[in-house]
């Protein structure tokens, strides 16, 4: 019994030592990426600095919890995906500016604050997942999907999911309220199941016969076809080919994933070495080869898998704007009864 | 205990002579510091919500009324029609088969029907749809059988729907009222079931006439601990694509930046839910259950009756848990053949068990203290008092865990500016963000649980020994004590093996309240499927399950055999 209680003393205090301010030389950060994304970089960023990387992945909430949190908050660094989490992040004043000419040099101006309160660190295109046996389908715009000749052909993941409602801000920017409306009415009655599941059960449900396309991720073909999701989803990533949609006469949805540093971050220095290292060639060859992400920097190269897709021209709408516009995407998702 | 029963009963008729009231001291006292020291917490984070929602959401509700409100409701309702109906039939039907009657392999179902509870909801949604999916073993094998070539061509129910999805949470809930409900019929049920079979009643007739109305305190305490879960369920509905208000609650707050909004819809279906479950408390207020002396004989079953029984019992535990838990033991093992087993998994082993241990304790001890309270002092607290102590429960988990926040943050500030003021020492944080945050919100979110297993054990104790122990010279503390304590124990012990199932598969709270470098099995879980790579999180999966496996052991070895 004794000795169980000291078990439990010593596996509490363990648990207990979060609340213990960090000491020099390490950074905490709030993520709502995956550690399985993350890790390879951050383990990176330790061997080249010895500055050790504490996390913690956080879903729904991140800005809530620093929030609440406030002056006495550990966190330094607030990781995110979604131009729309991102900007959340600065508009409850949670970021603090950097100024840091390496970061300034690495990421091209915009996909960066002009005051250094947000940083994108990687790219991801919102691609087209088309049944490889359409050898008609050659390209596509976004706009075409509302087109009723793809009536009960389209599989895509919930309306309200922050990687559709960021191409939809973007179809706001471009087209305003009224067309993005009879837009998204059109998609939905082209749907083949209700709106739902992940991106890669496009694929999935392509390779089954349950559609000819769908929208999705780029990285997630890298992840299927690279292997790491085993033989079977391999199988999905072969049953279908990837087309590049642009808006008409426009580029491809691109979103984003990105960090700040946090207004109250209490080793700052550390978070903006940290920021440095992640758009560092080493880093952003990380980036593309374990996640298959387009890189931010500048001439730094994607991924054989992810090139092979073809040349990437991104919508040149600013990306605050389309953050600006989540909310009314939001709103219009509902409205159609996109997810009904 | 019928001879303690009977003398309590006798100096029960000295009453004119007894004290009214519960006599003052210390345990007063400790029970009056618990009580609002208990209360103040569980208030502080419906206050949080409050104040949230007041800050108020311009132009929500016209849109929520004529876009979200009437497919959400409509799903929501059906959702819980179908789990409920289904929560129902089974726990009931499966409890009464085993309970009440007897055949080849009933001791290993009547083990074997509580294990469902270990399997999280989140889980089993992402295992069927794998399952039952067009490229899907199952259909796969079907088209081989039929000799079909293109998966459009065979007729299959789509898995992405709501009755699929009632029908999963459905199956791995249902143990919520076979507990209760065959703990009810073996307890209660020997004298009135065996007069019943004696006047001539047939199997049938005494199941409908005695056995069941016996059962509604335990179909009540059960159905709604299975409603409220799947109403609050968000993985499972958001996966298969089931748009319930707790789906609108997550896109009003999370795409709107919006969390006052999200905070008004919170409240006004927590209001809903407290409103329903005073109700179905009134609609039972004259029942009077007293324990029974002993176990009923068990009617034998043979032939194809024993065979269709034994079916019967096997089908649900198939689907709730034999099915997924083989799907997971399958893509686990794959897993580790391909990738070996993740070096932190021991870690976070010991991180989940000591978690849900420690707000276990805690969670039971309060819920008994609770229960036990409300009782000594019925004619000051209202029982709805006791039932809005368990609201936790009714509430999303993640609305739940961002009303904590501020109460967190608040007593850090507190105590921060304490310790500055007094010893000149600057502190970090010491609730939010730490394993207390954690314990915290487990003990709120589950009170219920065990509120009602504690209310559940001492329902069955006669309001007579309570007088008797004052008579006696007790006071609150010592009844509690004595009396309540020693005579819940069976129904409390079961309380808290499902508390600690609970914690141990709770998610929201977790991933939004834990410390850095702190992960849980269910943390590691939600990283590898928030990725799309379930498979990854099998094996952590598995490890949930297989924990859960041993307290629901015990839990369906606890009371009568």
């Amino acid at each position: 019994m004794a000795v169980r209680g000291v078990c439990l003393v010593v596996g509490f205090a363990s648990l207990l030592a979060g609340a213990i301010p960090a000491v020099a030389q390490e950074v905490n950060l709030y993520t709502t990426r995956e550690p399985g994304l993350i890790k390879p970089l951050l383990d990176a960023f330790t061997r080249s600095s010895g500055i050790k990387v504490n996390t913690v992945l956080v879903d729904k909430g991140l800005a809530e919890r620093v929030a609440a949190e406030g002056e006495r908050s550990p966190a330094d660094v607030l990781m995110t995906v979604d131009v729309g989490n991102l900007m959340e992040l600065v508009d409850k004043g949670l970021a603090q500016p950097v100024a840091s000419p390496a970061l300034d040099a690495a990421i091209p101006a915009h996909l960066r604050a002009a005051d250094g309160r947000w940083y994108a660190l990687s790219l991801r295109a919102r691609v087209a997942y088309v049944d490889a046996g359409l050898g008609d389908v050659q390209a596509l715009t976004y706009e075409e999907l509302a087109d009723p000749k793809w009536k009960g052909k389209i599989c895509i993941r919930s309306g309200q999911h922050p990687y559709n409602t960021a191409l939809i801000g973007a179809y706001l920017a471009r087209h305003g309220e009224e067309k993005t409306e009879a837009w998204l009415r059109g998609l939905k009655a082209n749907l083949a199941r209700r709106a739902g599941g992940g991106d890669r059960e496009v694929a999935r449900d392509i390779k089954a016969d349950l559609c000819d396309l769908g929208l999705a991720n780029s990285y997630y073909v890298g992840l299927m076809r690279g292997g790491k999701g085993g033989a079977e989803q391999k199988s999905w990533a072969d049953a279908i080919k990837v087309v590049l949609p642009t808006f008409a006469g426009g580029g491809t949805h691109v979103n984003v994933s990105g960090a700040v540093v946090a207004r109250n971050a209490p080793n700052k220095d550390a978070a903006v070495k940290l920021l440095e290292f992640l758009v560092t060639e080493e880093a952003q060859a990380i980036y593309a080869q374990s996640n298959y992400e387009y890189p931010v920097r500048a001439g730094a190269k994607a991924d054989p898998i992810i090139a092979a897709l073809g040349p990437l021209n991104p919508d040149t709408t600013p990306l605050p704007e389309i953050a600006k516009n989540r909310k009314l995407a939001s709103m219009l998702v509902d409205k159609v009864g996109f997810d009904n | 205990m019928s001879s303690v029963a009977l003398e309590a009963g006798s100096a029960w008729d000295a009453r004119a002579a007894a004290p009214r009231r519960p006599a003052r001291g210390l345990g007063h006292a400790v029970f009056l510091s618990a009580a609002i020291l208990v209360a103040v917490a569980l208030i502080a984070p419906v206050a949080s919500l409050a104040v949230s929602a007041l800050q108020g959401s311009a132009g929500l509700w016209p849109h929520l009324v004529a876009y979200v409100l009437p497919q959400a409701l409509r799903d929501t309702v059906l959702l819980l029609l179908g789990v409920g109906l289904l929560v129902l039939v089974v726990g009931v039907g499966t409890a009464w088969l085993v309970a009440a009657h007897d055949f080849p392999g009933r001791r290993l179902v009547e083990w074997m029907l509580v294990l469902p509870l270990a399997v999280p909801t989140y889980i089993v949604a992402y295992a069927y749809l794998d399952l039952l999916h067009p490229v899907g073993p199952v259909q796969t094998g079907l088209r081989h059988l039929f000799g079909i070539a293109s998966p459009r061509d065979l007729p299959f129910p789509e898995v992405r729907s709501l009755p699929v999805c009632a029908l999963l949470i459905g199956f791995v809930l249902y143990p919520y009222v076979y507990l209760p409900v065959r703990a009810v019929f073996l307890l209660q049920g020997a004298e009135v079931l065996e007069a019943a079979r004696t006047l001539g009643a047939g199997s049938a007739r005494t199941f409908w006439r005695v056995a069941l109305p016996l059962a509604r305190p335990g179909i009540a305490v059960g159905a709604s601990l299975a409603l409220l879960e799947a109403l609050n369920d968000i993985g499972a509905s958001e996966f298969l694509g089931v748009r319930t208000l707790t789906v609108s609650i997550y896109a009003t707050w999370v795409n709107r930046s919006d969390l006052p909004g999200a905070a008004q819809i919170a409240l006004l279906l927590l209001v809903v839910v407290l409103a329903l479950l005073a109700a179905e408390a009134w609609g039972r207020r004259q029942g009077r259950y007293v324990a029974g002396r002993r176990t009923p004989q068990r009617r034998p079953l043979s032939g194809s009756r024993a065979g269709l029984a034994l079916l019967a019992c096997a089908a649900p535990i198939t689907v709730g848990f034999v099915a997924p838990a083989g799907y997971l033991l399958v893509e686990a093992s794959k897993r580790v053949a391909f990738a070996g087993v993740s070096a932190g998994l021991a870690r976070e082993t010991l991180n989940t068990v000591l978690l849900s241990a420690g707000a276990t304790v805690l969670t039971v001890g309060l819920g008994l203290v609770l229960a036990s309270g409300a009782r000594l002092y019925a004619r000051r607290v209202p029982s709805l008092w006791l039932r809005a102590a368990g609201f936790g429960y009714a509430l999303p988990g993640t609305i739940l865990a961002v009303a904590l926040l501020g109460p967190l943050a608040g007593f850090d500030r507190m105590l921060a500016a304490v310790t500055r003021d007094l010893f000149g020492v600057t502190l970090g944080l010491l609730a939010g963000g730490t394993a207390v945050a954690l314990i915290y919100a487990y003990t709120v979110r589950f009170l219920a649980i065990s509120i009602g297993a504690a209310e559940a054990g001492l329902a069955k104790l006669p309001a007579s020994q309570d007088e008797a122990s004052r008579v006696l010279g007790q006071g609150t503390l010592g009844t509690f004590r004595l009396i309540h304590v020693p005579f819940a124990w069976t129904a409390v012990a079961s309380g808290a093996l499902l508390v600690f199932v609970d914690c141990m598969k709770e998610l929201p709270a977790t991933l939004l309240l834990r410390p850095l470098n702190v992960e849980t099995l269910a943390t590691h879980l939600y990283g590898e499927a928030a990725r799309g790579t379930y498979e990854d999180g099998a094996v952590a999966a598995l490890i949930i399950v297989l924990i859960g496996l041993l307290p629901l052991t015990l839990l369906s070895r606890l009371g009568p055999r």
